[in-house]
């Protein structure tokens, strides 16, 4: 049996549904997708009691989103289960674009060095997800309070006064729960989002795509193929991607108005894809799905106590691997302030800031995959004329290549006004300024983001800081001992102070040591005023 | 500040003029319209400063935009 086919999290009667008056949980996620189960784990690593709940009790069905970035890897890496993730993907660097009957490039998308980890990574959804339960089982087996119900299935959600009620139905009938706060990540068709009555505004996208894994019988290169307008789909697009395990992903635009059922019949589907790949090459047939897409998202990811988190708050087109990769880096967002405002630590308000800095980030993933989504299927004659033109071009100028967008490579947010942070210091590198993720770079023997953790850090380079603040925890490493840090971190600064968040982001950064405005800053980026404990 | 050259700046305006005329004779609508359009694809590239770009965006922009605008002749 496949794994997407095999109950992982099989319904169990809770003593919460023979409880007589609704059981108070302090967080409840809904939904196990990628967004939830990280939720989740990161969740119960900080000791916060988590109940998840999940119509279902297996893992996603077919491969789904098969890109995971490199910051989405760091955030794994921060929950303890990157290895494991960074292990069962590939990755490829070499792709091959073609337009109509002919190969117009090929490209290497070379890597950045002196980061841990590569600049993305190939694994179908299920397997990310199959190894998420895994790493949430362990924590469960260290004690750590998290509960995972299969087939719960959410139907009602009333918010009150403190807490918001849920009703939640299983296969033995509905019981009530009763949350402190809820994070929603019960993806596109959201009921947490339907039963507030949120509208989901946004561009809804005709064509339909239908997309297939298939196993390779033989050895195929392990490259990245693009067709624009190709003999075999004409008119439309194609793709090839590699996953792991032998397995390819297959995509097939199929234009507006296309008959679901029909195309994704097997005796349809197979002669089609031998067209594409060649008569030499024997496939297996593991999975077809057929999809349509929109670009939407809600207005505000916090509703009260109930925080949308992944596709539940925004949708993306497929292209350009930002619908999976910006729900991670929501819930890596939202988790810490959750964590704070829960434990008394932080007002309320911390949690305004995740709305402020992750709608933003969903507007930029928006633009980024409509634009992927306008080239590869023009909307009109004349985008069609500039993108055939471009193409044509591409094949002897090389002007013309970063013009060609089959979806790019998923880069975080930079937040750019978020109430957490602090004016920028003068002459310091722009990659790493306030609102950035904390860039990788080697140090000694390992690597500068294993050693940030998830706590609020006061990174020293080449400057003598006490170690006084309460709840801000100083790491100290030297200036001009490792060439990529100093280019990361400091330029020609002989030394510089970042305060960085549990997140990893920049909250501020300095060129001298001034206890007050660090202080000041560290108050800042934990939403307290000044008399605040 | 404007930074797109608006006065003349090609020598011999004429006979890139002749060239450029030169160049779509014999072709279909088609064509013509995948020659314009690889034209500034190039020329963009070899400008590349996007202030200058977008200023000649909007400078042809709008003069498209008032000539289609501006009720004809004979109605008036």
């Amino acid at each position: 049996m496949r794994i997407f086919e095999t109950p992982l999290y099989p319904y169990e009667r809770s003593p919460d549904q023979d409880a007589p008056a609704p059981a108070r949980h302090p967080v409840v996620v809904v939904g196990a997708g990628p967004a939830g189960l990280t939720a989740a784990i990161d969740l119960a690593r900080r000791d916060i009691p988590v109940v998840l709940l999940d119509e279902n009790d297996r893992v996603s069905y077919g491969s789904r989103a098969i890109c995971f970035a490199k910051r989405a890897l760091e955030i794994f890496d921060r929950l303890g289960c990157g290895d494991e993730i960074v292990d069962h993907g590939v990755t490829w660097s070499r792709g091959k674009v073609f337009f109509r009957d002919r190969r117009i490039y090929e490209f290497d998308l070379l890597a950045e060095e002196g980061h841990r980890r590569p600049a993305f990574i190939n694994l179908q959804q299920y397997r990310l997800e199959e190894l998420l339960v895994r790493r949430l089982r362990d924590l469960q087996s260290e004690g750590r309070p998290v509960e995972l119900r299969g087939g719960s299935r959410v139907t009602k959600v009333e918010p009150a006064a403190d807490s918001v009620l849920l009703t939640v139905d299983t296969p033995e009938g509905p019981y009530r729960l009763e949350a402190e706060w809820v994070v929603a990540c019960d993806g596109a068709g959201s009921t947490v989002r339907r039963e507030l009555g949120l509208e989901f505004a946004g561009r809804v996208f005709e064509d339909s795509f239908l997309i297939a894994d298939v196993t390779m019988k033989a050895d195929f290169p392990t490259e990245r193929w693009f067709w624009f307008d190709p003999p075999f789909n004409r008119g439309q697009s194609a793709l090839l991607h590699k996953q792991p395990e032998g397995m390819w992903r297959i995509d097939l635009q199929l234009g507006p108005g296309a008959d679901r059922e029909e195309e994704q019949r097997p005796e349809k589907v197979v002669p089609w894809l031998r067209q594409m790949l060649g008569d030499d090459v024997e496939f297996e047939l593991e999975w077809i799905s057929v999809y349509t897409f929109q670009c939407a998202r809600i207005e505000r990811f916090r509703h009260g106590r109930v925080l949308f988190a992944g596709d539940a708050a925004h949708q993306v087109s497929p292209f350009g691997a930002r619908g999976a990769n910006s729900g991670l880096q929501d819930v890596d967002n939202l988790v810490w302030k959750l964590e704070r405002v829960l434990l008394g630590r932080s007002p309320d308000s911390l949690l305004d800031s995740y709305d402020a800095e992750r709608v933003p980030a969903a507007d930029e993933n928006i633009l980024n995959s409509t634009r992927s989504t306008d080239f590869i299927s023009p909307k009109s004659e004349t985008s069609r004329l500039f993108r055939d033109a471009v193409l044509n071009l591409a094949e002897t100028q090389p002007m013309a290549r970063p013009l060609v967008n089959s979806g790019r490579l998923s880069l975080p947010h930079v937040v750019r006004d978020s109430p957490l942070q602090s004016p920028d210091a003068d002459g310091l590198p722009a990659r790493t300024r306030p609102g950035s993720p904390a860039v990788d770079a080697p140090i000694d023997d390992g690597w500068l983001l294993a050693r940030l953790g998830d706590r609020f850090q006061l990174l020293a380079l080449g400057i003598d800081v006490p170690d006084d603040e309460p709840g801000l925890e100083v790491v100290s490493l030297p200036a001009r001992r490792h060439a990529l840090l100093d280019e990361r971190y400091l330029g020609d600064a002989p030394g510089a102070l970042y305060l960085l968040r549990p997140d990893q982001h920049v909250a501020a950064r300095f060129t001298d040591y001034d206890p007050e405005r660090i202080a000041d800053a560290f108050r800042r980026a934990r939403a307290q005023e000044r008399d605040d404990p | 500040m404007t930074r797109l050259q608006t006065k003349s700046n090609i020598p011999d305006s004429d006979g890139f003029y002749d060239e450029l005329l030169e160049l779509h004779r014999g072709c279909t609508k088609d064509e013509s319209d995948a020659l314009n359009i690889s034209l500034i694809l190039l020329l963009a590239n070899h400008i590349g400063d996007r202030e200058v770009l977008s200023e000649a965006m909007q400078v042809a922009g709008n003069l498209v935009k008032s000539e289609f605008s501006a009720p004809a002749r004979e109605d008036q």
